[in-house]
Order: structure tokens, then C-alpha cells, then sequence
């Protein structure tokens, strides 16, 4: 009954391509946003920032990176581990080469690093396609492992072989290093989601994301009508590469404080793509509900016997949660293969008609 | 009546195709005039699809020219073709099924829009602008093909007859000079058939835009064509207006058959 968009007239084809036309959305979201700016950062404890909160964003981050490739243009990859632990040792050399630059600044910057490398490992898209294409990106991830796992020179010749982030001050804010708050950290990665996440809704809905998701669609057709496949594809990789790089570097820089190449192994790749696939192939919001399924799940799972009271040893509780976790991909992918995304669309879909069946 | 037409605004000569062995096309030539519409007939697999895919670029012929608006080639590509107004409809609808109606049209504006990565990232300002001017063109599209109802409707839920037509919208919003149409109206009811017949002889009218269509419902392609060539077999039967065409012994023994009744 309240999210009923009747009487909402759009005068203008500006109104009518808003992100939200619906003004009930809107106010949503900017619920939302408000809440994760201002309330979240006051009420929620370390553990909640640290163990949830942060994770979560991140995650999202590099699923969505991965769904403008994978869901929007139809690209598949498994190399995301590869291009996040680009961006995180790009930042990592940044950071120890310009001690003076602004952090923020070099963990923007990073991600340019791992789009290049997304465009390299973009050219054979143009031949292959599907799970030929994804198998061509696993050699990312595999050269990138054993890059900086070999190299002394990206880890600086550290005897642990880690990367260790510095602490660095935003205007006098230790916002990375072991002296930044846990708020401080959040609010960085918080910043840096919401503008990229602006940024990708904003592509996908002009020329470039319609380039796309036509090429995902029927690439011979698309190429008749003046859309030029390689550019186009290797656009994707790039941008997509950027977000993971992005992603990457926050991940070492605000999430673990200090990290060996092996956080980034394919099992990140796959973790990734699991978001991307629970959540909604070609849809923003589902990149931040699949990473939520992924990284709460557990946590809830893990939580859930303590809150219950009921007595039962950690190790079982980890089995259960593999288990359980499986069993719910599962589920998903028979009952709703398009996702968490697709499940708001029809609740929505369900809402705007309440009280009558359609 | 010749009047109504202008110059030859795409020939092809000596036109021959093969795949390894197969010969498509052998030694094809014809022209076709500004304005005017132009039906390809011919029995299944004479060459007719091949033909509109040399035209438009997806096929590379082994020998012949192809003379677009004055400019000679031994090949078109397909992307040049796109940009120099040559847009193309499918034999089986190949529309962008995960798109709404008006996304789909939108992308057929796509070699009109100019704003780089940087505005499109901001989508303010000029990337919004742009975005909207295409817009409306698309909706005058939209009024045109009478498809309103369905602007925001994915298209794979749509039935056949209205994909066809979005299909053709798709190609107009490219503003073409030459529009090719593969079976515009295969597997329509007679309604849809005589509205699909307006909207060409429309398209053709209002646009000025040329059109190069295969067809095999014959009352069809007599009734709305000015000028039809006839291919078996890779080969080029004959050439004419529908009338010299339906009276050619050859066409008949090939592909009309005795009567020609309807």
C-alpha cells in the first residue's frame, strides 16, 4: 500500500530517466545512504565495522566490478583474484615510493594499474568466448600468484614476504595502518564504494552499458548496427579491472593491515563469482545483495548456535557452515537462477500491484 | 514513375561468394535506385540472406564490387556500413533480449552518441543531454511503430509479431539510407502482414529511406516492391518490375510455379 507509484507523472524524458523514478525508491535509498554515513558509523561496534561491515563493502565492490564484465557484457572470468592483488600491490609500491600522497588518492590510482593489465588479459575476448574466455583468464590469476609471490621487488624485500600497510593520515586522520579506527577505515571504504557505485549505475544506463549488454545479448547484431565488439569488450575488462583493483587495495589497505599473495588465490575468484551469480547476473544491487549472502551467511550460521544457547563445538559449527552454505547456492540456482536481484524485482513487482493479484 | 527515383545509391557487380566448396553467390550484379523498394525473391537457399549479408558487410565476397553512394569497394565492413546508414533487420529476430523495448531502439542510436567514458561515468551534464535528444527521436520511433504500450516491456516477453517490429525500429533509429529487411513479415498473421506492409511503404515514404527486403509471401512483395530480382541457386534468374517479373517463364518454372493466382 505504501509503495504505490500511481499519481507520479513524468513531464519530462529527464524525470523519466531518473535512477529512481519511483519516489518511494528514492527516498530508499537515501534512507539507506544516510544510515550507512551517519548512524552506522556511531552505533556499530569494532566487531560489526571489522568483521561485517567492511567485508561486505569491499566484496561488493569487486562483485560489482566483475558484474559490469560478466552480467552487463556477458564476459567471462575467473581472473578477478588476479587483478584484485594487482590493484593491492600497486598501491602497496605507491604507498612506499610517494609516502607524501594522499592514501586515497594512491588506492584510486592503483586500480588504473590493474585495468591495464584487465585490458591485456581482455584481447583474447575477441576470439573466445564463455568458458573458453574464462579459462583464458585463469592464467591471470595463476601469473599474478606466483608474480608477487616470487618477486621480492613488489613486497619490497620484506623477510615475511607480506605486504605491510603503512599508517597514512587523511588530513590528519590515520585512515590505513594499524592506528586507524576502525570508523575512520569505514568511512574511507564507504566513500570510495558509494562513488564507484555511482559511477557504474551511471554507465550502464547510457551508450556504454547498452553497447554491452547488446554484445552480451547477440553480438552479430549488435555489430551491424555500428558497435564495434573488441573496444567495446576490452572497455569492459578494463573498467571491470579497475574495480576489482580498487577493491584489492582497500581489502590489504583497510581490511587486513597486512596480507601475502596467497588472500588473493583463486578461491577469491571464485567467491566473487559466486556473489556475482547469487546475486543477479547484469544488476547493481545484486553485486551488494550477493556479497551480503556470502559474507552474513556464515557469520550468522557461525553466531547462530551462541544466540540460541545451544552447545555445540566450533569445529561442527564450520562443518554445518560449508554445508549449509552449499546447500543454499544451491537452492538458489533451481529456485531463482537470476538471483537475489531478480527475488526484490518481483517482491517489488508483487508490492506495486498489492492488493490485487497483478 | 521513374521519376520518384534517384540515382543507384548501392550496386554490386559480379558479385560470387563461396564457403570452402559451396558457391553462394555466383557472379551477381544489380543496382538499386534511391528511394525505391527493392525485393530479393527466390526459392530457400538461393542466396538471398547472403546477399543482404554482403551488402551490409558480415560477408566478405571473394570477387565483385560493391559501389555504396559513389564509393567503390571489394568488401563493405560491417562497422563502415553501420556508420554510412546501411541498417539490417533478421531473419530470426536478433533483438537484445535482456532489454526493455526502448533500451533496444535506444542501442540503435548508439553510432549517434558521441560523449566519452569520463561523461557517460558523470551521466550529467552533456552525456544527459545527449542521451535525452536521442530519446526523443526514439520516441517519435515509437509513436511511429505504434508501440507505445510496450516501451518498457524486456522484449523477450513480447510475442512475434510486435519483435519484429521492434526489430524495426531498432534499425530505423540508425536514421538508415538503406535499410535492408529479412522476411519482415515471415510466420505473421494477415493483420500483421499488412501492418508491417505499412510501416515500409511509411518508412519508405516519410523517410525517404530505401529499402532492400526478401520476401517470400509473394502478394506481398508484388503489391509494395518497385523492382524485384530473382536468385536460384547463387545465380540471378531475372530482373524487373513485379509485373515483367510475374510474367518471366524462367521465375515461373523456378520458384513461382504454375499460377500466380493471389
Amino acid at each position: 500500500m505504501l509503495y504505490r507509484e500511481a499519481g507520479q507523472f513524468k513531464t519530462t524524458y529527464i524525470r523519466d530517466q531518473e535512477l529512481f523514478p519511483v519516489k518511494q525508491d528514492r527516498w530508499g535509498i537515501f534512507v539507506i545512504i544516510g544510515f550507512s554515513f551517519i548512524i552506522v558509523p556511531l552505533i556499530a561496534n569494532d566487531y560489526w565495522l571489522q568483521a561485517i561491515l567492511i567485508p561486505f563493502l569491499i566484496y561488493s565492490l569487486s562483485a560489482l566490478g566483475l558484474n559490469l564484465l560478466t552480467g552487463y557484457a556477458g564476459q567471462l572470468s575467473l581472473g578477478t583474484g588476479g587483478f584484485m592483488a594487482v590493484g593491492a600491490y600497486a598501491c602497496y609500491k605507491l604507498v612506499t615510493v610517494f609516502p607524501e600522497t594522499n592514501v586515497i588518492i594512491l588506492i584510486l590510482i592503483s586500480g588504473l594499474f590493474s585495468a591495464g593489465i584487465g585490458l591485456i588479459f581482455g584481447i583474447p575476448s575477441l576470439r573466445i568466448k564463455g568458458f573458453y574466455l574464462a579459462v583464458a583468464t585463469l592464467a591471470a590469476q595463476f601469473f599474478f600468484e606466483w608474480l608477487f609471490g616470487r618477486v621480492q621487488w613488489f613486497y619490497n624485500y620484506n623477510n615475511s614476504g607480506a605486504i605491510e600497510v603503512p599508517v597514512r593520515n587523511f588530513f590528519d586522520i590515520a585512515v590505513t595502518g594499524p592506528t586507524a579506527t576502525t570508523q575512520a577505515r569505514y568511512m574511507v571504504v564507504l566513500c570510495i564504494v558509494t562513488v564507484l557505485a555511482l559511477v557504474a549505475v551511471n554507465l550502464v544506463r547510457g551508450r556504454i552499458g547498452r553497447a554491452w549488454m547488446a554484445i552480451r545479448d547477440m553480438d552479430i547484431a549488435a555489430e551491424l548496427i555500428g558497435i564495434r565488439p573488441f573496444p567495446t569488450k576490452l572497455i569492459a575488462f578494463a573498467i571491470s579491472s579497475y574495480y576489482a583493483g580498487v577493491a584489492g587495495a582497500l581489502f590489504v589497505f583497510t581490511y587486513l593491515g597486512s596480507a601475502e599473495v596467497e588472500v588473493f588465490d583463486i578461491n577469491m575468484s571464485f567467491e566473487i563469482l559466486f556473489m556475482v551469480i547469487i546475486g543477479g547476473l547484469g544488476s547493481i544491487s545484486g553485486a551488494f545483495l550477493g556479497a551480503a549472502f556470502i559474507v552474513l551467511i556464515p557469520i550468522l550460521i557461525t553466531n547462530l548456535p551462541l544466540i540460541l544457547g545451544i552447545p555445540i563445538n566450533s569445529a561442527t559449527v564450520e562443518h554445518f557452515n560449508f554445508m549449509i552454505l552449499g546447500a543454499l547456492i544451491v537452492l538458489f540456482l533451481i529456485f531463482e537462477p537470476h538471483g537475489l536481484a531478480k527475488i526484490w524485482s518481483i517482491v517489488r513487482e508483487k508490492l506495486r500491484a498489492w492488493p490485487f493479484p497483478y | 514513375m521513374e521519376s520518384k527515383f534517384g540515382d543507384y545509391l548501392l550496386s554490386v557487380d559480379h558479385i560470387s561468394l563461396s564457403f570452402g566448396g559451396v558457391k553462394a553467390l555466383k557472379d551477381i550484379s544489380f543496382g538499386i535506385r534511391e528511394k525505391e523498394v527493392f525485393a530479393i525473391i527466390g526459392p530457400n537457399g538461393a542466396g538471398k540472406t547472403s546477399m543482404l549479408n554482403v551488402i551490409n558487410g558480415f560477408y566478405h565476397p571473394q570477387e565483385g564490387e560493391i559501389t555504396y553512394k559513389g564509393v567503390h569497394r571489394k568488401q563493405m565492413k560491417s562497422h563502415d556500413a553501420a556508420v554510412h546508414g546501411i541498417a539490417r533487420t533478421f531473419q530470426n529476430v536478433a533483438l537484445f533480449k535482456g532489454m526493455s523495448t526502448l533500451d533496444n531502439i535506444m542501442t540503435g542510436r548508439i553510432i549517434h552518441m558521441k560523449r566519452n567514458l569520463f561523461w557517460q561515468a558523470i551521466y550529467l551534464g552533456p552525456a544527459r543531454k545527449e542521451e535525452m535528444a536521442n530519446r526523443e527521436y526514439v520516441e517519435d520511433i515509437i509513436d511511429f511503430l505504434e508501440i507505445q504500450a510496450i516501451r518498457r516491456t524486456p522484449v523477450g516477453r513480447l510475442p512475434y509479431g510486435l519483435q519484429k517490429r521492434v526489430e524495426l525500429g531498432r534499425a530505423l533509429a540508425m536514421e538508415p539510407d538503406l535499410l535492408l529487411l529479412d522476411e519482415p513479415m515471415a510466420g505473421m498473421n494477415i493483420e500483421e502482414k499488412q501492418d508491417m506492409c505499412r510501416f515500409v511503404l511509411d518508412v519508405n515514404d516519410q523517410y525517404g529511406t530505401t529499402i532492400a527486403l526478401i520476401e517470400h509471401d509473394m502478394s506481398v512483395v508484388m503489391d509494395i516492391s518497385d523492382k524485384v530480382v530473382v536468385l536460384d541457386y547463387g545465380e540471378k534468374l531475372a530482373e524487373g518490375t513485379p509485373d515483367e517479373i510475374r510474367g518471366n517463364q524462367t521465375v515461373i518454372d523456378a520458384y513461382l510455379g504454375v499460377t500466380t493466382a493471389n
